[in-house]
């Protein structure tokens, strides 16, 4: 008798109040894995798709062939990068409760991935970013005020209004205008770097997507592009466990890694604890000097968990046990550095509760800046530039329907 | 000058702007050592390099999102859909990406890109090689959408889409790449080297974009067309005895209405015609701007001759492009409205 076919349909290991359950989860020693050289083939770096790259052992020393041996400040500054990009988040998601803007996404749980990359990037290269790096221009020191003035859409938002707010744009440090469509980005930085080769230039590129976003095709044709140009790229997977509601299994990740998917291009990939400040750092850096010598594009995994709702307006207790997030085997990226520079002696639970404060401070007084621009609800007072940049210059349709909407104007 | 054929002014017109301009690269599929399916891009990258003018995997959504990528970093981009039926997988990053970047980034970043798709049935297509989608596109704010009828606005006007700062769809309508097809499928197809347009400078010239051309003048009516129907309508215009006058519109958006409007009020008669499917088709657009302009000038109904709202069948492809008697008919029914 045949058996009757079956439909499989992927489902998280645990669910609201089932309690949580990360043994399926394996996690190898820190330090484990050796560094190999930037030029190695693909062929041969295989096992880095299925391992997991950390540095950041258990008591928070750092171990092993991947240790980036940064100086203890830099330590400190990432420290401190991090912790902004966390304590922005929670302001504005305030911001966003209290109704001064529509909407916001906090990176919690993420910050090494943003940071750390940035750091291991040169200031020039360029950040094709999801809507979940605002780390990356928190540590290239980007003016938290225009950050702000985004969100709010005020007289001050360089984007005028027209984006939703985390939709970014600054061309000053190389951070591309983030799009609402997924994915989008990745073929898009793979161009950049294309077009960085052809040009002879020294700089490289660097995308992000989510596990969720692995599954659009922009992904299959980044990697598809980035092998056969050889692109000058890093195609970054932040795998989060998650996509809105929906886990990293039904993205395709219940058999195998994201960073696996890059073996079947020809492209070298490497899986790193994307909690690892370190790690990410090292593997960032491996993979951009790898591209900076023509060796090629990478695909990094960054294995992370997605601590905050996806956004304002998302509630995780719908779909998933509220404590997973503190029982992530991997921790908690500003927890463990900051307990490694402890370790170190160079840092201390007194310096990190005034470093809190420093920052909380910070983050206020550039709230006042920016709300002195106003905010949603006291929004800018041109809708006019809604006409402008469609295209260059305005065409005569569009100059026809600004007097229409004028004239509108004035009836009232 | 030379005789040219659309094909060879288009070829013409990449040659110039890779001489001109070292951000300017060409590619998509077989557009490299091959020269395109078409020949449209033959001996470039010889000349060129393979850096410059280079074969894609077939992946028109990875051709259309690197390109813009390579515009955010400096270049400009020309790209080939091989047919414009193909353009479909690339739609997100069109018009998700390359017509929103300007307005979305408040001028920080653009997408100078240009998209070359060979377009337009009468060549036994089928579903798949007779698309004509611009309608898709001109529903698209920030894209500009062009097709020119001949060898010399082709060259003039594909300059014009390379150098210009927003992304253009140029569509190529492939039926009239070797002749000036007017429809009668029955007769042999006469060559460019016979039309005068075919007379096509070497060097550098632009068309600028959004503005129409009178192709011929008339009193009775007014044709509101663009790509190989313009041949199509001369020949109904000429053996109709109405003495209408045909408007190539060239560029799609922006749209030239000024010639359009000029035109309709003087002749008080306007048909519009088109091979694209009807419903939701340019047309639309066109009657509507027509109605709204020109109201009080109109002594008929406008008329709509387009192709049928079906896929575009195979066997069937003479009762479905819209020839010369169809649009005879509509110049009648303009003259005597029921």
């Amino acid at each position: 008798m045949k058996p009757r076919l079956e439909l499989h349909i992927p489902e998280p290991a645990c669910r609201p109040g089932d309690s949580v359950d990360f043994s399926a989860i394996r996690i190898p020693p820190a330090g484990g894995l050796a560094r190999p050289a930037v030029d190695a083939p693909a062929s041969e770096l295989r096992d880095y798709a299925y391992s997991l790259i950390r540095v950041l052992d258990d008591e928070h020393r750092a171990v092993g062939d991947w240790n980036p041996r940064l100086t203890p400040d830099r330590l400190r500054s990432g420290l401190r990068h991090m912790l902004l990009t966390r304590v922005y988040d929670e302001r504005m998601v305030r911001q966003q409760r209290i109704g001064k803007t529509s909407f916001y996404i906090k990176s919690t749980g993420e910050e090494a991935v943003a940071v750390a990359q940035s750091y291991a990037l040169a200031p020039d290269d360029m950040l094709f970013p999801s809507y979940r790096q605002q780390g990356l221009l928190i540590a290239r020191d980007w003016s938290l005020v225009d950050m702000m003035c985004q969100i709010f859409s005020n007289t001050k938002d360089r984007i005028k209004g027209r984006q939703l707010p985390v939709m970014y744009s600054v061309p000053e440090v190389g951070f591309f205008s983030v799009s609402g469509n997924l994915g989008t980005q990745f073929p898009q930085a793979v161009g950049w770097a294309m077009a960085s080769a052809y040009s002879g230039d020294h700089r490289i590129a660097a995308g992000w997507v989510g596990d969720g976003t692995t599954a659009e095709a922009d992904f299959h044709y980044a990697l598809t592009f980035a092998a056969v140009y050889r692109a000058p790229v890093i195609l970054n997977v932040v795998n989060n466990q998650w996509a809105i509601s929906t886990f990293q299994g039904m993205a395709g990740g219940e058999q195998t890694t994201f960073a696996a998917r890059a073996v079947g291009y020809g492209l070298p990939a490497i899986r790193v604890d994307g909690n690892d400040f370190l790690a990410v750092y090292a593997a960032t850096q491996w993979a951009a000097e790898r591209a900076r010598h023509n060796h090629g594009a990478t695909v990094i995994e960054l294995y992370t968990y997605r601590a905050a709702p996806h956004s304002t307006s998302d509630d995780p207790s719908a779909y998933r046990p509220e404590n997973e997030w503190k029982l992530w085997p991997l921790g908690d990226p500003i927890e463990r550095l900051k307990q490694h520079l402890i370790r170190l002696g160079e840092w201390s639970e007194d310096q990190h509760a005034a470093l809190g404060k420093e920052l909380e401070d910070q983050v206020k007084q550039a709230l006042r800046e920016a709300e002195s621009h106003g905010t949603l609800s006291t929004p800018p007072d041109s809708p006019e530039t809604m006409f402008e940049d469609v295209f260059k210059q305005m065409p005569p349709h569009l100059q026809r329907q600004l007097e229409e909407f004028r004239s509108l104007e004035r009836e009232d | 000058m030379s005789s040219m054929n659309m094909i060879q002014a288009l070829n013409s017109a990449m040659d110039v702007m890779l001489g001109r301009d070292d951000n300017v690269v060409v590619f998509g599929e077989d557009v490299g050592y091959f020269g395109g399916v078409f020949r449209a891009t033959a001996n470039l990258q010889k000349k060129y390099g393979r850096t410059r003018v280079f074969d894609t995997p077939i992946a028109e959504g990875g051709i259309i999102g690197t390109a813009v990528g390579m515009g955010a970093y400096g270049l400009r981009p020309v790209t080939e859909i091989q047919f414009a039926d193909y353009i479909y997988p690339a739609f997100d990053q069109l018009v998700s990406e390359a017509a929103r970047l300007r307005y979305r980034s408040g001028g920080d970043y653009w997408a100078p890109l240009t998209v070359r798709a060979p377009c337009g049935g009468g060549i036994f297509g089928g579903q798949t090689h007779s698309q004509s989608p611009e309608s898709i596109f001109t529903h698209v704010c920030g894209i500009k959408t062009v097709m020119p009828s001949n060898p010399y606005d082709a060259k003039g006007l594909l300059i014009a889409a390379i150098e210009d700062d927003d992304p253009v769809v140029f569509f190529e309508p492939k039926r009239i790449y070797n002749g000036p097809f007017d429809g009668h499928h029955d007769k042999p197809l006469t060559p460019w080297s016979q039309h005068a347009a075919s007379e096509v400078p070497e060097g550098y010239y632009a068309i600028p974009l959004g503005k129409a051309a009178v192709v011929r003048a008339g009193k009775e009516a007014t044709i509101v067309t663009y790509g190989t129907m313009v041949h199509v309508c001369l020949a109904a215009v000429e053996a109709s005895g109405i003495d209408a006058e045909v408007i190539d519109l060239r560029t799609l958006i922006p749209l030239d209405i000024d010639t359009i409007v000029e035109s309709v009020k003087r002749t008080g008669r306007c048909a519009i015609v088109h091979e694209a499917t009807r419903t939701s088709g340019f047309g639309a657009e066109l009657s509507s701007l027509v109605q709204e302009h020109c109201f009080w000038h109109l002594e008929a109904p406008i008329e709509r001759v387009a192709g049928w709202d079906t896929p575009y069948p195979h066997a069937f492809e003479w009762e479905y492009f819209p020839g010369p008697a169809r649009v005879a008919q509509a110049l009648k029914n303009l003259m005597e409205p029921v």
